[in-house]
């Protein structure tokens, strides 16, 4: 049991790093502010006590400026740091273009990953070192929270909603990976490693992980499942039936028939599959059945990914 | 409300209120605040035992990385009836049921409450509601954490969930009754003379208090009921699969939770201005900012509570807002901080425990409040948020801050409410205790915290062991610095126990005016305030003559 005392979080990004001298100057800052008062409290109970002789005459009972000095000062110095830590935090949501998307699937009591080539792995999670990675997650059931104390990172995934958050790890190695909202019986135990590993160690166990049987990359796995739940059968340019060409569709505006215009992220084409009347696209009649009940939500992550691969000139197959 | 009547004349010793009536009617039928007081000082004792013994359980269960104490489903019933039942049926009502229900009559100079029969209306509601609580733990318990996030609990949690939901929906009604009659009898029984500029700060904050009581808890009720609707009958408002968003409950829980926080602290501010002053023997620095800074704290309050979702999913914009206004709320407790600092300066200081128990309190609330505004900055919050940051953080405002508060209120009127001394000499080692054990139980929690330790985790890694045991040896010594008091205070009230006198601390205040314990009606002639609070007299330099 004498696994020894562990002080310090491993930093395991540059993120983390920024992280640990925010808290500390902070710290540092909050520790000059405070100590005087601890000081003088003490002093003040020590000298004033009411055996001890000495000068108590013309004791202050009020003071306009002492009074705002001490409000408005450390609020002032308080505000340089929020504005520290809140760019810090816009940054973690903020992708940058080039970052390789790895879909997290989150259920009771276990984590699942699709990687964009294709590979699918449970709990534990291989990235790259020194690239960008972002996590597009969503829950199968209660919430959850990816968690990675070595990044300083942390998101819930919320069932029905998509989240993200991206990270650079780079320092290859293994970080503790633990789920923080609570989420039933075996919260505790749901958890896995970060194996950070060298971009050609990576690229090894990826297509390791590819002998595995697995079916070709995300995108076409979304592919067939396109074919095979029918998908095609309305949403293909040549369809008798009137429903939306979906090719090239990522990202693009699609107007609704209640006026509104949205953008056609993972959200809305999840639950385009899912809940299929919530946004219903201008023009179109209000005919698609729900998947809720057919597909996983992996299988949905696939065809996202597949819609996303898509181009509007090459149509959808 | 019609103006006090007093029915006895004032010549006549009247009998105090502990001795007019010793059958059980003429307590359980009471409608004498008083009485009401210490009906409610029983009940959350043994609420707090309850409530103990569940963090006992967690506090051994985590001396080992491993599950050898409680299964994990065990684990989950015990720190889900821990915080249900301190936070409802302790903490929310230990200072202003007990400690409040005494003095806010007294200390304004008015007999009773405005609604007495309504007051304990109230305790026999909680009391309901508390034995349903009980009633869910001996049916097994209930794992969905004190905070109920759907969908866990409308569809996936086992265990009397509608059960539990159903009790703190009815404690509710207790909480705004007393809330209604707070706010009335401030408003409507001063005595003469007593103008809010003469208020003690004391009732202040009782009065900010009593405005959250009114205005969050209905938004819990209802929230509460939506969960348990959606548990029985299946309407789709938090579960996803049912067109729901599990968000829309985050919102609604913190929109009352939040508050909540400042239910549980606001009278712990009030208690301590009291205290210091008394010790002190001198006038509050800053009367009306430490009065303000309650209802800033009260209204602000209102308007933090997305602090508590930066990482669930919600807008980073709205964080960002959220994140400042979390800055903000913590302006007007540090304007209360240095007040108390700068009123012990050329003091006349009295070192007895309700002060010890008064600059304890400070030395905790400022901590848990400045880890408090570390949580608020995104990018710390982001990483500490669900650990034992968090876990560490709130234990030191609510029990470092809120219980050492009720502690040092019960210490300081305890000669008020019965009439007997305590022995001072066990008072200052329990302050002492208390102080010690707290920071050595939850201390080390900080540290867990940032290193990676989740909350609500029932086995862990091993390298997180050191510092479990550590905070689990805190528990214990904090358990013995707990039960001295309760020895010492009820030695205290065996026959032949010391007398107090009406006045035994020289404190100013109207509850200090009269007999201790008081008579029925607080006082034999209707007071007239013609003073300042805390109107002490200057002390003299070199002349004083102290034995």
């Amino acid at each position: 049991m004498s696994a020894g005392i562990e002080l310090w979080p491993p930093q395991a990004s540059h993120h983390a790093e920024q992280v640990d001298l925010l808290i500390g100057s902070f710290g540092a800052m909050v520790w000059l502010l405070t100590l005087p008062v601890f000081v003088l409290m003490t002093w003040f109970t020590i000298r004033y006590r009411r055996s001890h002789q000495v000068n108590r005459q013309h004791a202050p009972t009020h003071n306009l400026w002492v009074e705002l000095g001490w409000s408005v000062i450390p609020f002032l110095l308080t505000l340089g740091f929020y504005v520290w830590a809140t760019m810090l935090f816009f940054d973690i949501h903020r992708p940058p273009p080039d970052a390789m998307t790895i879909h997290v699937v989150a259920k009771q009591w276990m984590w699942k990953y699709q990687h964009p080539e294709g590979a699918r792995e449970i709990n534990d999670l291989h990235v790259p070192a020194g690239e960008p990675v972002e996590l597009v997650m969503t829950s199968e059931d209660v919430i959850h929270s990816f968690f990675v104390p070595g990044l300083r990172i942390k998101q819930d995934l919320v069932p029905g909603r998509y989240t993200s958050l991206w990270f650079n790890a780079s320092r290859p190695g293994r970080y503790a990976l633990r789920c923080a909202e609570f989420c039933g019986t075996d919260h505790s135990v749901m958890g896995g490693n970060l194996i950070v590993l060298q971009p050609q160690d990576y690229a090894a166990w990826l297509s390791r992980s590819a002998d595995g049987g697995l079916d070709g990359t995300l995108a076409e796995t979304g592919a067939t499942l396109f074919r095979q739940m029918g998908c095609s059968g309305c949403h293909a340019a040549a369809s008798p039936v009137r429903a939306p060409a979906l090719g090239g569709i990522f990202g693009r505006p699609v107007a609704l028939s209640d006026g509104r215009t949205v953008i056609a992220d993972e959200q809305y084409l999840s639950d385009a599959i899912l809940l299929p009347n919530k946004e219903i696209a201008a023009g179109y009649p209000s005919i698609m059945p729900t998947y809720g009940n057919v597909l996983t939500a992996e299988q949905v992550n696939a065809l996202v990914a597949y819609l996303k691969s898509t181009h509007a000139a090459q149509d959808s197959k | 409300m019609t103006e006090p009547r007093f029915e006895h004349p004032p010549e006549e010793a009247a009998i105090s209120y502990l001795a007019d009536g010793h059958s059980l009617r003429s307590w359980f039928l009471t409608t004498d605040h008083k009485r009401i007081a210490l009906l409610y000082l029983v009940s959350i004792t043994f609420f707090f035992l309850i409530g103990a013994s569940a963090a006992a359980l967690i506090r051994l269960d985590l001396l080992t990385p491993q599950a050898d104490l409680l299964t994990n489903e065990g684990y989950n019933r015990a720190f889900s009836i821990h915080g249900i039942v301190m936070v409802w049926f302790f903490l929310i009502p230990a200072i202003p049921n007990v400690l409040g229900n005494f003095l806010v009559p007294i200390m304004i100079g008015a007999r009773d409450l405005a609604f007495p029969r309504l007051n304990l209306l109230s305790w026999y509601i909680y009391i309901f509601s508390g034995l349903l609580t009980l009633y869910v733990v001996v049916s097994g318990g209930v794992d969905t954490g004190w905070t109920f996030y759907t969908p866990l609990s409308s569809a996936y949690a086992n265990g009397a969930v509608v059960a539990t939901i159903v009790a703190v929906f009815i404690s509710g009604f207790s909480t705004i009754l007393t809330g209604i009659n707070f706010i009335v009898t401030i408003h409507k029984l001063r005595a003469p003379g007593m103008t809010w500029g003469r208020l003690p700060l004391f009732i202040w904050s009782h009065y900010a208090t009593s405005i959250i009581f009114v205005l969050a808890t209905p938004v819990l009720a209802v929230t509460l009921l939506l969960v348990a609707a959606e548990r029985l009958i299946g309407i789709g408002v938090f579960d996803p699969r049912l067109g729901g968003d599990p968000l829309l409950f985050q919102h609604l829980f913190w929109f009352y939770s939040h508050p909540a926080v400042y239910i549980m602290i606001l009278p712990a501010l009030g208690v301590i201005s009291e205290l210091i002053t008394a010790a002190a023997h001198k006038r509050i620095f800053g009367y009306w900012f430490v009065a303000i800074a309650s209802i800033a704290i009260a209204v602000i309050g209102f308007m933090v509570w997305g602090h508590h979702m930066f990482v669930s999913g919600q807008s980073v914009y709205a964080s960002a807002v959220f994140s400042f206004l979390s800055i903000a709320v913590a302006v007007p407790s540090a304007i209360k901080v240095y007040n108390w600092t700068a009123t012990l300066y050329k003091a006349d200081i009295a070192i007895d425990a309700p002060l010890l128990f008064a600059l304890s309190f400070i030395g905790l609330f400022v901590a848990g409040g400045l880890t408090g505004l570390m949580l608020a900055m995104l990018a710390i919050d982001v990483h500490v948020t669900d650990t034992y940051f968090v876990v560490a953080h709130f234990h030191y405002i609510m029990v470092g801050g809120s219980v050492t508060a009720f502690f040092g209120g019960l210490h300081f009127w305890w000669p008020k409410i019965t009439g007997r001394l305590y022995n001072e000499t066990l008072g200052r080692i329990a302050a002492v205790l208390i102080l010690v054990g707290f920071n050595v139980t939850f201390f080390p929690q900080f540290l867990l915290g940032y290193e990676g330790m989740p909350r609500r985790y029932h086995v862990y890694p091993p390298e997180f062991q050191v510092l479990h045991v550590i905070s689990s040896m805190g528990a214990a010594l904090l358990a013995v610095g707990y039960a001295l008091p309760a020895i010492y205070l009820i030695a205290s009230l065996l026959p032949g126990g010391r007398r107090a006198p009406a006045n035994p601390w020289g404190a100013t205040g109207l509850e200090w005016t009269t007999s201790s314990p008081p008579p029925k009606d607080n006082f034999t002639e209707q007071p007239v305030v013609a003073r300042q609070p805390y109107d002490y007299p200057l002390a003299h330099p070199a002349s004083r003559d102290d034995g």
